[in-house]
């Protein structure tokens, strides 16, 4: 090690020799850590702080957006009633007797789409757990371009400074939902929000894009680059493989997004025609030449979003993968199998976008490609559970708050995995499709998996961030109230779905064989439940903000797991992550190893013979 | 943090020097730049796609010698029955397109020489002649900016200048809104040209450096990477005039 320690030396002591070619903008060097606090926590480069500066943005958004749905679940079980609160935050609601204005029905799903889906989701997900963890679990001081991965956070404030703005210009929020199709969004007479929100909107999320473009940029770089010696590739943790693998997802789909809302951009602000059907009026407003395709935007919507809620479920499968095999004190079951589902979902996620389009009027013969190929995704799918059951099976189960959430993402997922797949058959998918039952599928993903997965990696990894143990009976009866008000909610939304109940419809009561106390009830019930849903979080935030502060200060290795963050270093990390950098011998899931002393071997200590684990890695 | 001198290094962004970490013999800075040309690839790839299939589902009545865009009757038999009528703009046909294919030919070689020169740039510091390499940046940055004058000329007169007949504007005017292929036109050949404009400036970054003398033999890692930009803008510009202005 001596060796490795005068090379760093050197490495320092003859800046100059690098200084040569610093023109293309980073840095070979950490700097020492800086102690003016703007730099050290605001405008900071240390991957720790961006990843925590992601947590809270993404959580500070998770409120906004639960309180959208709020509202959207109030108008839902009790049409055109009076909404509490919102007399004092709508004087101008007023000369209507405080009842909500129909198109801010569309408002309100629209941003609690956008938000969750591009602020807290993808952000909470990529940004803030990809940072934090990707350099601390391959062994490397920081990411590869520190400076570009400052920027990449701070190309998220003005993301959402024009998402707020949307709600404040005339006309309000936008309304064409998180897909923003056309017509309804690139015309400024179609609504009231698309008269100048949509195109904020727009801006919002070129934004984002830029951001999450540099982020995974700087991931790839990172893990391909960066490893500790002996972290082969096959050595990584599920954890960071998902994450590379989302990475390589995002920089390969984001762009054709990008691309999109540009022109759609171009449309509203610049009068071109690439969405707008030829010679096409809305309401009176000035005619346009047109002669584009309102369908195309649909395509390179879903070419970047299908990829996209991969990108949503790709690193919960990882750190989830992590947490069970740790709290199962087992080795993780099919540790490549694992790699190579993430990766054939990922290569899957390309070629099916189609199957959001079955009802758009697409050639048939086009949607059974979609479908078969969509279909073919619930392979690797089905091996990545059956893994995490097999980790489980057998295994000494520690139900901690955190492994209790990594449960319900296997369940939960299981569920909208298998609505998925109903979905992904066009005929069925014709009497569903635009139901409530998409609905159902979206939040058991994205809520039953990517939420459980959040709190789960939260639970796990805030010994590290904060060097603090959050409270477990206070996790635990979270969990509890979450996971029975989650499904309170969200079960019923296929049986009302199945019933033909539309999303994104202000007031179902306007059908007659929606009217029924059957589907008003449950419309009522999933209400109440909603709101004990958004109840139970404030448990979780307590627990967290409690923790931050006044938690048990936390030891190294409080789960016993065997990854480098956790048995390399401290908790929290010092600013350059390890003392020394450590060396690798084996992948980080010999757990209960026969013969030895404690019931997990870190990946920096060797294997004392060739174990079955060892013999199989090699194979 | 006591004994600052010790500050650790990141290994591995060093590939060639530093300790002995996983990871190919390449620097971090060439792996991050094949990445972000990967997703500007896919960038011009959506650009692209969109002029093509936007082309392919143009309605056969979409343009004529007679109307303007999208603004053909249906009863146009009887009415203009010597009316030409296309999907999509021809080359070379002054009744609806009004590019022109020789100033941009012209213009095509003029950065096809820049990337030559370019070459030459590398090249040069690679044997180490610093002179040479100053040069040839020289060479590229003007190569390069004359590139963009003649797309603003180009630009100018036909937004501005000329008038075009009914065929290919209802205004006279070729501007983004006249029709779609003026909007595909715009929005693409626009996209391309802020990126050499980026391209620009960052030579004449590498340029004010070299006069500096920063370049060595040995360490010259920025011109080699924004060379790679270079050739990739000038391949993308090869691919958009074949596909918006040759066919
Ligand atoms: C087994 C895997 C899956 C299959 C077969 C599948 C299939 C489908 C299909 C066919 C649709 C379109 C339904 C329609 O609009 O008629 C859909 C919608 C959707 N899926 Fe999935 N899905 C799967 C997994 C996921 C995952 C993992 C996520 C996110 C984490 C996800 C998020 C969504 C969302 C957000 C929509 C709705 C988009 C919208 O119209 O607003 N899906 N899915
Ligand atoms: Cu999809």
């Amino acid at each position: 090690m001596s060796n490795e320690h005068a090379a760093n030396g050197h490495g320092h002591a003859d800046p100059h020799a690098h200084g040569a070619d610093h023109g293309h903008g980073h840095d070979d060097h950490i700097h020492p850590a800086p102690t003016n606090p703007l730099f050290k926590y605001v405008f900071s480069t240390d991957h720790k702080v961006i990843g925590i500066q992601f947590l809270f943005s993404g959580l500070i958004f998770f409120v906004v957006g639960g309180l959208l749905a709020m509202a959207i679940r109030w108008q839902l079980a009790w049409p055109w009633k009076p909404m509490p609160f919102m007399a004092r935050f709508m004087p101008s609601w007023a000369e209507n007797g405080y009842l909500m204005p129909p198109e801010w029905y569309n408002k309100l799903f629209t941003m609690h789409g956008s938000v969750m889906i591009f602020f807290v989701i993808i952000p909470l997900l990529t940004g803030a757990f990809g940072n934090f963890l990707i350099p601390l679990m391959i062994g490397a001081r920081d990411m590869a371009f520190p400076k570009l991965n400052m920027f990449s956070y701070w190309f998220m404030p003005p993301a959402m400074i024009a998402m707020a703005n949307a709600f404040m210009v005339p006309g309000g929020a936008p309304e064409s939902g998180w897909t923003s199709y056309p017509t309804l969004s690139n015309s400024f007479t179609s609504t009231p929000g698309s008269y100048e929100a949509q195109t904020w909107w727009l801006i919002s999320l070129l934004f984002a894009g830029v951001s999450s473009l540099m982020g995974s940029i700087n991931y790839i770089t990172t893990i391909i680059m960066l490893r500790a010696p002996g972290m082969k590739l096959f050595r990584m943790p599920m954890t960071v493989w998902a994450l590379f693998i989302t990475a390589i997802l995002q920089a390969f789909a984001l762009p054709v997004l990008t691309s999109a809302l540009v022109m759609q951009l171009l449309d509203r602000v610049a009068g071109t025609n690439f969405f707008s059907p030829a010679g096409w009026v809305v309401a009176n407003g000035p005619a346009v030449v047109g002669g584009g395709l309102p369908l195309l935007w649909q395509h390179l919507f879903w070419f970047y979003s299908h990829p996209a809620v991969y990108i949503m479920i790709l690193p919960g499968m990882g750190m989830v993968s992590d947490i069970i095999a740790t709290f199962s004190r087992k080795p993780l079951f099919g540790y490549k199998p694992m790699v190579f589902a993430i990766a054939g979902i990922a290569g899957l996620g390309f070629i099916v976008w189609g199957h959001h389009m079955f009802q758009s009027g697409m050639n048939p013969a086009l949607g059974a490609t979609f479908m078969l190929s969509t279909m073919m995704i619930a392979l690797p799918s089905a091996i990545k559970v059956f893994n995490w059951l097999g980790t489980m099976w057998g295994g000494r189960l520690q139900f901690t708050s955190s492994m209790l959430n990594a449960i319900s993402f296997v369940a939960m997922f299981i569920i909208g995995g298998l609505s998925g797949i109903f979905m992904a058959a066009t005929p069925v998918d014709m009497h569903i499709h635009d139901t409530y039952f998409i609905v159902a599928h979206i939040h058991y993903v994205l809520f039953g998996g990517s939420t459980f997965a959040i709190f789960a990696a939260i639970i796990f990894w805030f010994p590290k961030m904060f060097g603090r143990m959050m409270n477990e009976p206070l996790g635990k009866l979270h969990f509890l109230l979450t996971f029975i008000f989650f499904n309170g909610t969200f079960f019923l939304m296929h049986i009302i779905g199945m019933h033909g109940h539309p999303r994104r419809i202000a007031d179902p009561t306007v059908y007659e064989y929606l009217r029924g106390t059957g589907t008003m009830g449950l419309n009522q019930f999933m209400t109440l439940s909603a709101f004990g849903l958004g109840l139970s979080q404030l448990i979780f935030a307590f627990n967290f903000l409690y923790s931050i502060f006044a938690g048990p200060k936390a030891p190294a290795n409080p789960w016993h797991a065997n990854s480098l963050e956790w048995v390399a270093t401290d908790s929290p990390p010092p600013y350059f992550n390890f003392e020394k950098i450590p060396t690798v011998y084996h992948a980080p899931y010999e757990y209960s190893v026969p013969g030895m002393e404690n019931d997990y071997v870190p990946q920096t200590q060797p294997l004392p013979e060739p174990t079955a684990h060892t013999v199989v890695e090699k194979a | 943090m006591a004994h600052a001198a010790a500050i650790p290094v990141n290994p591995g962004t060093l590939a060639t020097s530093g300790p002995k970490v996983q990871g190919p013999p390449v620097t971090a800075g060439k792996v991050a730049m094949w990445l972000f040309l990967a997703t500007e690839i896919m960038f011009f790839t959506g650009l692209i796609g969109t002029y093509i299939v936007l082309r392919a589902g143009s309605p056969a009545t979409a343009y004529s010698d007679k109307f303007s865009p999208n603004q053909i009757p249906k009863d146009v038999a009887v009415v203009a029955p010597d009316a030409k009528l296309y999907n999509w703009p021809l080359p070379y046909d002054a009744h609806t397109n009004p590019l022109s294919i020789d100033l941009t030919a012209f213009n095509t070689f003029i950065l096809i020489c820049s990337s030559v020169s370019m070459v030459r740039a590398l090249a040069a510091i690679q044997k180490g002649d610093k002179k040479k390499l100053t040069a040839w940046l020289f060479v590229t940055v003007l190569f390069g900016s004359f590139f963009l004058g003649v797309q603003v000329y180009e630009y100018r007169s036909l937004m501005f200048e000329h008038i075009y007949p009914k065929g290919v504007s209802a205004t006279g005017h070729f501007t983004p809104d006249v029709s779609l292929f003026a909007s595909c036109f715009f929005t693409m050949t626009g996209f391309h040209g802020a990126h050499v404009a980026g391209g620009v400036f960052m030579l004449i970054c590498l340029l004010l450096q070299s006069l500096r003398g920063t370049y060595t033999q040995t360490h010259h890692s920025s011109v080699e990477l924004i060379g790679l930009y270079w050739h990739f803008v000038d391949l993308v510009w090869i691919i958009l005039f074949t596909v918006v202005y040759l066919i």
